[in-house]
């Protein structure tokens, strides 16, 4: 008997990607943003960043020690966190901002639904809002050595030209990681290449967004006022990075067009009647809300279960 | 042209390199063949011999016990030595008719048959059902049965299975190349029996040499048809297949018959060959034993019952102690604990890995991405049935159309936190059968 192999149940092979590669590709596809964010913004940068991933990664760890639970910050879903919270920062907060952030969404939004999986809102983006409620002042500082104009997006809305350009390369002010466009996207295409992430949801966000604003955004077709809106005010770190949240994004294939639509018109409202130039967090988060309800009226049909057999029914 | 397939599906490593090229060899057994009374679906065979009968070669052991059941033949000659339960491949225990080979290999006398032209349709089904053929893909559905559909007029194709989509395996692959012509007389046997239908041989194209040959033996007959299909696992499977090749789904509580379809796997249609044109009963079938941990992996020629030991003995051994031996391919197969179970109607592999990642995976938090949506062939959400499953909600698993599971793997394969969705939705889903029998 000692020579007994283990049994198992089919399948005996599995893929190689696991939940820690996945998110260990996720903070490779950030860093093209974020180093740009630390070129643009220069040391100050860095640190809020750092102060940001530690502050999320302790604060993981920690909670799990005390309360005798499986570690799990090997995971990276930590890390990521971490950074995409600080990249949602102005190089201008205080070092205690980032810490008070890592440990909201961590604690708050993260831990306390139950860790990994069991959020309901991205924990970046919750404690981002949670600091912006708090903190307004310290979190829409963007006035540094080298800016002192107002963000692209502010400028937008008071009447002001921007200069489209800038803007597609990040040479403007704003938050420490969404200033970049092309460093984004070159970010979002590693992750579509290697299959983390698909254009659904950014795609329809993408699109629902620039329609609204076609059509509501009193510019008409003006294609530098359209591509202001869309190079600032983090729209594509929202669209590729965190609208595509596994966690807080529907499993469905329908449901995934739903929300991004659902996210693109939300932001356009956001934008162009709300207060604030910015929009995308608050649509991302309440969209994240919305997913559980997306999802149960997402379920598609199985292979083979025609609609038509239903009618049939009806009609014996 | 864009490829035939399906949607969703995985490609997992194909290792087919390791046998693809080693011709099939005949093998005879050494030691006693087993014979289990249970090596289809349906109604288990009826032992029609004792303990101390002298059986010959193609001699019936076992009966049919029903209309879906299938009799079962000696593949040597000698004395049977008992009937007693015995281990299957699959995990439990079946009776089963044990023969002491004297290896004389003295042949019985065989079906009676006629000349092709002369036999009607209804001679040739009872030649299939006589010499007990059933899916030898893995499913084990007695074949005569799947050949007389309600209103055979209505049967516009039969597909001949010949995608092995599985990793690893080459039997079908080795079949096809070095017989073709046993494979179309089998499927031309098949289209016969219908009045409206056309043969389809549907092969993967990670077998463009078996597509050529195919193509070339087949130009003349306008009744036969090849097509290529993407190479992707589940391909092979029976409502992927049909939806490949005629854009016609069909669920789990229909039949490929409702669909026009009859689904034959390569060594079934073989089989059907053998019996109607020579009367021969099915005692062989080709069996791939492959895998990391054997030292040459290759294809048998296997008289059904041999033990799967005999044939990793001729294929050298382990060259490296095996963490996993499975009997099919690592997709669908089952995991056997021990070497000392027979080859069956509907054994097609032993594959012998040196790695089992799968019984030591410890499963993380499901992170909701969706993968296992995207691959699920059957259009579920893997996630949710298992999430139900876990939580003890049956009627939401139902609702959820969980019976339309066809447990691929495929999501089990692509989960990045290792659950076992595919164990989960497969309990749940015996659970269920179960309830229905009653």
């Amino acid at each position: 008997m000692s020579d007994m192999m283990k049994v198992s149940s089919n399948p005996h092979v599995r893929s190689s990607v696991t939940t820690s590669n996945i998110m260990m590709w996720v903070v490779i596809a950030l860093l093209p943003a974020a180093g740009f964010g630390i070129y643009n913004f220069g040391i100050d940068a860095l640190i809020i960043l750092v102060l940001s991933v530690l502050s999320t990664v302790l604060t993981e760890f920690c909670y799990e020690k005390i309360l005798n639970k499986k570690i799990t910050v090997t995971d990276f879903s930590a890390v990521v966190t971490g950074l995409l919270l600080g990249m949602n920062l102005p190089c201008t907060a205080p070092w205690w901002l980032p810490i008070i952030g890592g440990i909201f969404a961590i604690l708050v939004v993260k831990m306390l639904f139950g860790g990994l999986g069991q959020n309901f809102m991205n924990p970046a983006l919750g404690a981002r809002c949670f600091l912006l409620i708090s903190f307004p002042a310290l979190m829409t500082n963007f006035t540094t050595d080298t800016y002192t104009s107002a963000t692209p997006l502010a400028a937008l809305k008071a009447g002001e030209d921007v200069k489209v350009i800038d803007m597609i390369i990040g040479n403007i002010p704003g938050t420490i990681g969404e200033t970049s466009m092309i460093a984004i996207v070159v970010g979002a295409c590693i992750l579509i290449m290697l299959g983390i992430i698909d254009l659904k949801i950014p795609g329809s966000y993408i699109i629902s967004f620039v329609l609204f604003i076609i059509l509501f955004g009193g510019h008409g077709l003006n294609g530098a006022y359209i591509s202001a809106q869309l190079a600032g005010g983090g729209l594509m770190l929202g669209a590729f990075f965190m609208a595509t949240d596994y966690v807080t994004c529907p499993i469905t294939t329908k449901g995934k067009y739903i929300y991004g639509v659902f996210l693109g018109v939300l932001t356009g409202i956001f934008r162009v009647f709300g207060v604030s130039a910015e929009g995308v967090s608050y649509a991302i988060i309440i969209g994240n809300l919305i997913v559980p309800l997306i999802e149960k009226y997402t379920i598609p049909r199985a292979f083979g279960i025609r609609p038509v057999e239903k009618k049939e029914e009806k009609r014996a | 042209m864009a490829k035939l397939t399906f949607v969703g599906g995985v490609h997992p490593y194909e290792g087919k390199e390791l046998s693809k090229d080693k011709p099939i060899k005949e093998i005879l057994p050494k030691g006693d063949l087993v014979y289990p009374i249970s090596q289809h679906i349906g109604a288990p065979a009826k032992p029609i011999v004792e303990k101390g009968d002298h059986v010959l070669v193609g001699q019936k052991i076992a009966e049919a016990a029903g209309f879906v059941s299938a009799p079962i033949y000696a593949s040597v000659s000698g004395t049977v030595k008992g009937i007693e339960k015995r281990r299957l491949a699959t995990g439990g225990m079946c009776d089963s008719i044990i023969i002491e080979n004297d290896g004389l290999y003295e042949e019985g006398e065989m079906l009676p048959t006629k000349p092709l032209e002369e036999l009607t349709t209804k001679e040739k089904i009872d030649l299939i059902r006589e010499a007990g053929v059933v899916g030898m893909g893995g499913a084990g559905f007695p074949t005569a049965v799947k050949l007389s559909p309600k209103e055979p007029e209505k049967i516009e194709y039969v597909i001949a299975n010949c995608s092995e989509c599985e990793p690893y395996l080459t039997s079908d692959y080795r079949r096809m190349i070095e017989d073709p012509e046993l494979l179309l007389s089998g499927l031309r046997i098949a289209v016969s029996l219908f009045p409206n239908a056309r043969g389809i041989l549907a092969i993967e194209d990670n077998k463009p040499d078996c597509i050529a040959k195919f193509r070339e033996l087949t130009k003349d007959d306008d009744k036969i048809m090849v097509k290529a299909l993407q190479t992707k696992y589940p391909e092979g499977a029976e409502r992927m297949l049909i939806y490949a090749c005629t854009k016609r789904e069909i669920n789990s509580s229909m039949l490929p018959a409702d669909a026009g379809c009859i689904v034959d796997n390569v060594d079934t249609l073989c089989a059907i060959s053998r019996a109607v044109m020579e009367g021969r009963p099915l005692m062989e079938r080709i069996v791939t034993i492959t895998g990391d941990a054997v030292t040459d992996p290759r294809n048998y020629k296997v008289r059904i019952g041999t033990n799967y030991r005999e044939l990793l003995d001729d294929a050298g051994g382990f060259v490296k102690a095996p963490a996993k031996i499975i009997s099919g391919g690592p997709m669908m197969g089952f995991a056997l604990f021990d070497l000392d179970v027979p080859t069956t109607k509907t054994a097609s592999a032993l594959t012998c890995l040196t790695e089992d990642a799968v019984s030591a995976m410890e499963p993380s938090a499901c992170i909701n991405c969706a993968k296992c949506v995207d691959v699920c062939p059957e259009r579920l959400i893997p996630k949710n049935l298992a999430d139900d499953v876990e939580n003890g909600q049956e009627e939401k698993f139902l609702a959820e159309y969980g019976m339309e599971c066809c447990e691929c793997g495929c999501c089990s394969y692509i989960c990045p936190a290792r659950r076992q969705l595919t164990q989960l939705i497969k309990g749940m889903r015996k659970i269920q059968l179960g309830k229905r029998k009653k």
